[in-house]
C-alpha cells in the first residue's frame, strides 16, 4: 500500500518540478508585449476583405518581431528595439456594421488594453469605431477608409494614410480634363453610387467637382449595396444617354452592374471607378474579359509587384505562406501596422500621448513603402500628405498605369468599344 | 419614359419575380404543413450554391444541370433537419423551434466561412453565355434559362401538390394535423416529405441562382430577407399566393428601381409591413 502511495507522491513531484522548469524557462524568455488592435468585418459580407487583411498584416507583425534583411524600418532589428518589446495584433470583428466596430473598439482598450487602434474598411464602420478611441484618448489610424470628412471631424487622434476620397474624385476629373484636353469627347456624365456613407460622400464630392471643372451630370442613379437585380438602373442610365459613367461600388454590386451593362448592349465611354469594388481581386476573375477598358482610381497596383522591389519581396513572403499575391487594400493594412509600430518605437514609450507625439513627428520614407507614395507624413487633421492616386485601367486583363500620363504603363483606350465588337 | 425601357423593366420583374417564387416556395411549404419556419433557408440555398459551385469546378458541369443534384443533397439535408432537430423541438415552445433553425443558419453559415472561407466565387464554366434578343428586349441568356427553369420547378411542384395523392395528404395535414392523422394520413411522413421539398426546391434555386451571383457563406441572408417579404404577401401556407407575391415584388422592385433606385427595397418592404398591418393573412392565406 505504502509503495503505491510512494510512486504516487514521487509522480507528483515529478510533475511540479517540470511545470516549475518550464515556468521558469518561460519567464526568462517573456518579453514585453506592446498590444495593437485591429477591427476588421471578419464575418458577414466583407468577410473577405477583413480575413485577407488580418492575412497580411500577420506577416507585418511577423516581419516586426523576427529579424529580416528588408528596407524596412523595424524589419533588421527583433521587435521594438526602443521598449524591447514585441508587438502584438489583436484582432476584433466588427461583421462589417458601425455599433460592432464601435462596442469592438470599446473592448480592445478596455479589455485588451491595446495602445492604439487600426481599421476598420468601411468609412461607416471607422467613423463610430474612431469616435470610441477619440473618447479614450488611443490613437486611431485607418489604412484604408477613403471618406472624405473622416479627417474633418476634429479629432486629435485620428490618423489616415490612404488619400481620402475627394483626393481621388479629384484625380478622376484632373484625368476627364486632360482627356478632354487631349480632344477626347467625354460628354455627360451619369453618377453610378452605392447608397450608405461612401458613395453618397464620393457622390457629392462628384457634383461640386463636374461643377468646378466644367462637366455636366446627366442621372445620378443611387442603390442599396445588397442589390440583387439592376436591370432598372442600368435602363436608367441608358435613357439618360450617359457617355461617361462614375461608378462607385462594392465587388458585388460592381459586378451585377458590370454583367447588366453587357446584357443590356449599354457601351459609355468610359466607365470610372472608384477603387473599391474595381480593385477587388474577385473584379477580374468573376468577369473575365468583360471587365476590360474599365477606368479605375487606385492607390495601389499589381503592377507594383513588378516595378517596385521591395513590394516584389512582400509580395513573394506572402505568396509563399497563402499561394496568392497581394491585392487590393492589403498594402495599406500591411502599411498601417508598419507606420504605427515605427511611431511606437519612436515614441519609446506605451504613453498615447508620447505615441500621439510621434505619430505626428512620422516621416516614413517613401523607399520603404509598398505603395507608390513618396512617403508618409501627416498634417494637422491627420491626413497624409503625400498619397497619389493614379488611374488604371483594364486592358488584356490587366491593370495598367494610364494617367498621369507620363507615368502610364499602356496608352489609354477610349472610348471603350462596344460590347458587340469585343471579342 | 420609352415604351422599350417599360417593357425591359416588367420583363426583368417577370424574370426576377419567378426566381424569388421559387426560393420562397420551399420556405412556405414547410411552414403550410407544420407551422415552422425555417429560419435556416438562407443556409440550405448558400449550400446549393456551393454545390453548383464545386460541381462546376471539378466536373465542370453548367450550374443548372447541378440543380437536380444540390435539390437532392439539400432534399436529403431538409430530411435529416427534420429528423435530427425538429422532430425532437416539435412539441416544445414556439421559441425553441424559431431558436433551432436559427441557430442551424449560424452554424452553417459558420462551417461555410470554414470550409471555403469569405471569398467571393464566381461560376465560370457557364454554357449559358451571351444575350438574346426577344422582339427588341435584350435578355441574358443565363438568366432566361434560369427563369425558365424556375417556372419549371415550379409548375412541377404545383402539380405534385394538386394532383398527387400525396400532394393532396400534405395540404390535408396543413389543414389540419388531427382531421388528418384521423383520417389515416402519416403525418410524421407528411412532416418528412414537406421538409424534403422545402429543401429540394431552395437546394435547385441555389443551382440556378450560381450562375448569376456571387458566392459567399453569407450570400443566402440577402434572398431569404425578400424570400420572407413574399411569403408574407403571398400569405402563410399558400404556395399559389408565393407565386403571385413572387411576381409582385419582382415587379415592384424593378419599377421602384426605375424610379428610385436608392428606395426599392424599402418600397419593397413598406409593402411587407402594409401587408402585416392590414391583411396579416396575405393575398391567398387562410
Amino acid at each position: 500500500m505504502s509503495g503505491r502511495y510512494g510512486l504516487f507522491v514521487m509522480v507528483l513531484l515529478l510533475a511540479a518540478a517540470l511545470v516549475a522548469t518550464a515556468c521558469a524557462g518561460q519567464k526568462a524568455e517573456e518579453k514585453k508585449i506592446v498590444k495593437v488592435g485591429v477591427i476588421y468585418p471578419m464575418t458577414g459580407d466583407l468577410a473577405a476583405v477583413g480575413n485577407d487583411h488580418k492575412a497580411i498584416m500577420e506577416l507585418a507583425q511577423e516581419i516586426i518581431n523576427g529579424e529580416y534583411d528588408l528596407n524596412i524600418p523595424l524589419a533588421k532589428t527583433r521587435g521594438l528595439p526602443n521598449l524591447k518589446a514585441e508587438l502584438q495584433l489583436v484582432f476584433g470583428d466588427s461583421q462589417g456594421k458601425p455599433e460592432i466596430a464601435r462596442s469592438e473598439a470599446e473592448r480592445l482598450i478596455n479589455e485588451e488594453k491595446v495602445v492604439a487602434l487600426l481599421g476598420a474598411y468601411a468609412s461607416s464602420s471607422t467613423a463610430p469605431a474612431s469616435q470610441v478611441a477619440e473618447r479614450y484618448g488611443i490613437p486611431f489610424m485607418t489604412p484604408e477608409s477613403t471618406r472624405a470628412d473622416l479627417t474633418e471631424r476634429g479629432f486629435k487622434w485620428f490618423f489616415r494614410n490612404i488619400p481620402y476620397d475627394r483626393m481621388a474624385v479629384e484625380s478622376q476629373f484632373k484625368f476627364l480634363a486632360a482627356v478632354r484636353d487631349k480632344g477626347i469627347n467625354v460628354g455627360n456624365l451619369g453618377l453610378l453610387y452605392e447608397n450608405s456613407l461612401w458613395g453618397q460622400g464620393a457622390a457629392q464630392e462628384q457634383r461640386g467637382l463636374a461643377a468646378k471643372y466644367g462637366f455636366t451630370i446627366v442621372v445620378e442613379v443611387a442603390y442599396p449595396k445588397e442589390i440583387t437585380d439592376v436591370t432598372s438602373e442600368v435602363l436608367k442610365l441608358k435613357a439618360a444617354k450617359v457617355d461617361t459613367v462614375l461608378s462607385t461600388n462594392y465587388i458585388n454590386d460592381a459586378i451585377l452592374f458590370m454583367k447588366a451593362f453587357k446584357e443590356q448592349d449599354f457601351t459609355p465611354g468610359a466607365i470610372i471607378g472608384l477603387e473599391g469594388g474595381m480593385v477587388a481581386k474577385e473584379f477580374i476573375p468573376s468577369l473575365g474579359k468583360d471587365a476590360g477598358y474599365v477606368l479605375t482610381t487606385a492607390t495601389w497596383s499589381p503592377a507594383l509587384i513588378e516595378t517596385k522591389p521591395i513590394v516584389g519581396k512582400i509580395n513573394a513572403m506572402y505568396k509563399e505562406k497563402h499561394g496568392k499575391n497581394i491585392s487590393a487594400y492589403q498594402p495599406h493594412a500591411f502599411t498601417a501596422v508598419m507606420v504605427m509600430a515605427d511611431a511606437i518605437n519612436r515614441a519609446g514609450s506605451t504613453e498615447p500621448e508620447a505615441i500621439l507625439k510621434a505619430l505626428k513627428a512620422t516621416d516614413y520614407p517613401g523607399e520603404s513603402l509598398i505603395m507608390p507614395w513618396k512617403g508618409v507624413k501627416y498634417d494637422e487633421k491627420g491626413q497624409n500628405i503625400y498619397g497619389d492616386v493614379p488611374i488604371l485601367q483594364i486592358l488584356d486583363g490587366k491593370y495598367e498605369v494610364v494617367f498621369p500620363f507620363e507615368l502610364a504603363s499602356k496608352q489609354l483606350v477610349w472610348p471603350a468599344p462596344p460590347w458587340s465588337e469585343r471579342k | 419614359m420609352d415604351l422599350a425601357v417599360i417593357l425591359q423593366t416588367l420583363l426583368s420583374g417577370v424574370m426576377m419575380g419567378f426566381v424569388y417564387a421559387l426560393v420562397s416556395i420551399g420556405l412556405n411549404l414547410i411552414y403550410g404543413v407544420m407551422e415552422i419556419i425555417n429560419f435556416s433557408h438562407g443556409a440550405f440555398l448558400m449550400l446549393a450554391m456551393y454545390i453548383a459551385y464545386w460541381l462546376n469546378v471539378m466536373a465542370g458541369t453548367d450550374p443548372v444541370l447541378a440543380a437536380p443534384a444540390s435539390g437532392l443533397a439539400i432534399g436529403l439535408l431538409g430530411a435529416l433537419t427534420y429528423k435530427l432537430i425538429i422532430k425532437r423541438v416539435m412539441k416544445a415552445p414556439a421559441l425553441a423551434q424559431v431558436f433551432s433553425t436559427f441557430g442551424l443558419l449560424v452554424f452553417l453559415e459558420a462551417l461555410a466561412h470554414f470550409l471555403w472561407t469569405a471569398d467571393y466565387r464566381t461560376v465560370e464554366k457557364t454554357a449559358f453565355s451571351g444575350v438574346v434578343s426577344l422582339f427588341g428586349l435584350r435578355v441574358g441568356l443565363a438568366k432566361l434559362v434560369v427563369a425558365a427553369c424556375a417556372i419549371l420547378t415550379t409548375a412541377v411542384l404545383f402539380w405534385f401538390y394538386n394532383r398527387t395523392k400525396t400532394g393532396k395528404a400534405l395540404q390535408a395535414t396543413a389543414i389540419s394535423h388531427r382531421a388528418a392523422k384521423l383520417m389515416g394520413i402519416d403525418t410524421d411522413r407528411m412532416f418528412l416529405i414537406s421538409w424534403i421539398l422545402g429543401g429540394a426546391t431552395v437546394g435547385m434555386a441555389g443551382a440556378f441562382l450560381a450562375s448569376l451571383y456571387n458566392i459567399f457563406p453569407t450570400i443566402g441572408t440577402t434572398f431569404v430577407l425578400l424570400a420572407f417579404a413574399v411569403v408574407v404577401l403571398g400569405g402563410f401556407g399558400s404556395i399559389t399566393g408565393t407565386l403571385y407575391a413572387g411576381l409582385i415584388i419582382g415587379l415592384i422592385e424593378n419599377v421602384a428601381g426605375i424610379f428610385a433606385p436608392a428606395f426599392k427595397y424599402a418600397v419593397v418592404y413598406a409593402l411587407f409591413i402594409g401587408v402585416i398591418v392590414f391583411r396579416p393573412k396575405g393575398l391567398l392565406g387562410r
